[in-house]
């Protein structure tokens, strides 16, 4: 198309005026992103909701009612039934470390791939990269063997093996992120400018001192928001610790949901609540470190 | 440059050595050889304990035709696919697409909409359980039915799918809007003063360079169906209806029948269907990166 000078129109009326005036497509596209993000919020906003209520109440008039008494007891009931303390404290044990050896190790690795020329490092990222994607389910059954042959000693395992140990799932979740940061850290420490490493260089600084001193540092942006990220993956994990714990007293705070359910009869609202509460931590996360959220979902996709 | 040529001490080598020897070998001991060892181990009618047996090809022709679950849980991991592909992406592409303009609220659409992403699935499911529950489920009261979504074999593969898509559309509308951020906005200006309206604007100038994206997006939705398992084990471990090729690998390690040569034949299975996508996935991040 081209562009042609209307010849009667008067030029003190421009096609786009200045003023903002309401445009109809703009109310139109607030009304359905409006009803989109309710729609979006309504089972988070519900669950809120039923866990509040008692259950003989919502046995008879169903969870779409008005209330007549609301209650804070089944969050302290899922609170000391399923003894969330002990669980939450569980996935501390488990996520803490988890995420910063995944940090520190693949923080060392894309340093070494992106700074220095070692042979076969782009070999190394792509087998990095590609065990990140594969499905968990792939590895698991000889994953699982392998663990119950594999003897810790009694201090680090009170299984004395890495099948049911806080160790074992630590190295999982540890190898399992790795591929992601290594291969979103390389890409990230390839913006930095060479100089500061050649500088560094002619001052002599070793490769410890390059990666630790120098190189580090200036990775906090990145660092931030995969920690952020692996803290919410790893804090998540459902099927791992299913997999490799035995112990119901050492499993993730995910994973106790399950304590909630009785044998014959599964109070729903007292789920609800339980489900809010092991949800809480990673909503204030995300509440607290939005921005670092999503430059961690984005991170891998687009260019660092 | 003084690098290239430089020699390295040998502290600098210990150094080395041990930062990515453990990075490899935790690699290959964790990820890789246990992937490798399933390929292995599925030619095998091992249980766990006692000697292995080789059986060649006989687990994956029991899989196909003496074990019913296999093909049900093929034809739901068809359908999770199908609609997170069809449905769930391209909302979320349409959400990001509204969402990439200066919007008052924007950032409140935004947290709701990839809100569901910080969850656990397992939370996931336990929500839907409220949502879909047949005696007091919320569904059965606004609509009036008395339908049993997620016990009635089915249909109940749907109603998960929407949950599963509850959180998928969030993943992909927020990679999608930092795609659409990073479209030079040059090119938008100039399809407007060559008249295309907002729609010929975004089919044929912004969706064209939204190529590496797309590639990415597909990816990441084909392992994610790949990897379900969490919201249907939540739910009812998995069975009857809401069979998936994972929750069936689990199946045969866990639990008292540990058939482990035949849970490994599954997983080659997921195993051969993911690297041709893992493949696709790396060769167009390498290729942006040259």
């Amino acid at each position: 198309m081209t562009l042609t000078a209307p010849a009667t129109a008067p030029p003190a009326a421009p096609p786009a005026p200045p003023r903002r005036r309401v445009r109809p497509l703009r109310v139109l596209l607030h009304v359905f992103l409006g009803l989109v993000a309710l729609g979006w919020l309504l089972p988070l906003a519900l669950s809120v909701y039923a866990s509040l209520r008692p259950y003989d109440e919502t046995a008879r008039l169903g969870y779409f009612s008005l209330p007549e008494q609301l209650t804070f007891g089944y969050y302290e009931q899922a609170w000391t039934q399923a003894e969330l303390p002990r669980y939450y404290l569980n996935t501390l044990i488990i996520v803490i470390p988890g995420v910063l050896v995944t940090l520190l190790l693949a923080s060392f690795t894309a340093f070494a791939i992106a700074r220095l020329r070692i042979p076969g490092r782009r070999t190394l990222l792509i087998v990095f990269a590609a065990g990140n994607l594969l499905p968990p389910q792939v590895l698991i059954t000889p994953l699982y063997t392998l663990y119950t042959m594999v003897p810790l000693p009694a201090w680090l395992s009170d299984s004395q093996s890495l099948y049911d140990s806080y160790v074992g799932l630590i190295l999982v979740h540890v190898a399992f992120q790795f591929g992601f940061c290594v291969f979103v850290m390389a890409n990230f420490m390839r913006t930095i400018p060479e100089e500061i490493n050649e500088a560094a260089l002619v001052d002599g600084a070793g490769v410890w001192k390059r990666y630790w001193r120098l190189t580090l540092p200036l990775c906090r942006p990145v660092l931030a928001a995969l920690g952020t990220l692996q803290f919410t993956w790893m804090y998540n994990d459902f099927l791992w610790a299913l997999v490799l714990m035995s112990s119901g007293d050492k499993l993730p705070v995910t994973s106790a949901l399950n304590n909630l359910r009785g044998q014959f009869f599964t109070d729903y609202n007292l789920l609800a609540a339980g489900s809010l509460l092991v949800a809480l931590p990673t909503l204030i996360v995300f509440q607290l470190l939005h921005k670092q959220f999503v430059a961690g979902l984005t991170l891998g996709s687009t260019k660092g | 440059m003084t690098s290239r040529t430089r020699r390295y001490s040998t502290r600098d080598m210990a150094v080395l050595v041990v930062g990515l020897g453990v990075a490899i070998v935790v690699n290959v001991g964790v990820i890789w050889g246990p992937a490798l060892a399933s390929v292995g181990l599925s030619g095998t009618d091992w249980s766990g304990i006692g000697p292995i047996e080789w059986v060649g090809a006989q687990n994956y022709h029991d899989l196909a035709a003496e074990y019913p679950p296999f093909w049900s849980a093929v034809r739901n991991n068809v359908l999770w696919l199908g609609f997170l592909a069809l449905i769930a992406t391209p909302f979320g592409l349409f959400c990001a697409v509204l969402l990439d303009r200066r919007l008052r609220m924007s950032r409140f659409y935004q947290s709701a909409l990839y809100m569901p992403v910080v969850l656990s699935l397992a939370v996931v499911g336990f929500i839907a359980q409220l949502v879909y529950s047949s005696d007091y489920g919320v569904l059965n009261s606004v609509t009036g039915l008395t339908v049993d979504w997620l016990g009635d074999s089915s249909i109940n593969i749907w109603v998960v799918m929407v949950a599963a898509a509850w959180r998928h559309v969030g993943y992909v509308m927020v990679i999608y809007l930092a795609g659409l951020k990073a479209v030079d906005p040059a090119l938008k200006e100039a399809a407007a003063i060559d008249g295309a309206d907002e729609r010929q604007t975004f089919f044929r100038v912004v969706f064209p360079t939204l190529r590496p994206v797309n590639v990415i997006v597909l990816v990441i939705t084909v392992i994610e169906a790949l990897r379900a398992f969490d919201i249907v084990y939540a739910i009812n471990r998995g069975r009857n209806g809401l069979e998936l090729l994972s929750v069936l690998v689990t199946e045969n390690i866990v639990g008292e029948a540990s058939r482990i040569g035949f849970g490994s034949a599954i997983a080659v299975i997921l195993l051969a269907i993911s690297v041709g996508f893992i493949a696709t996935y790396l060769s167009q991040m390498f290729r942006e990166e040259r």
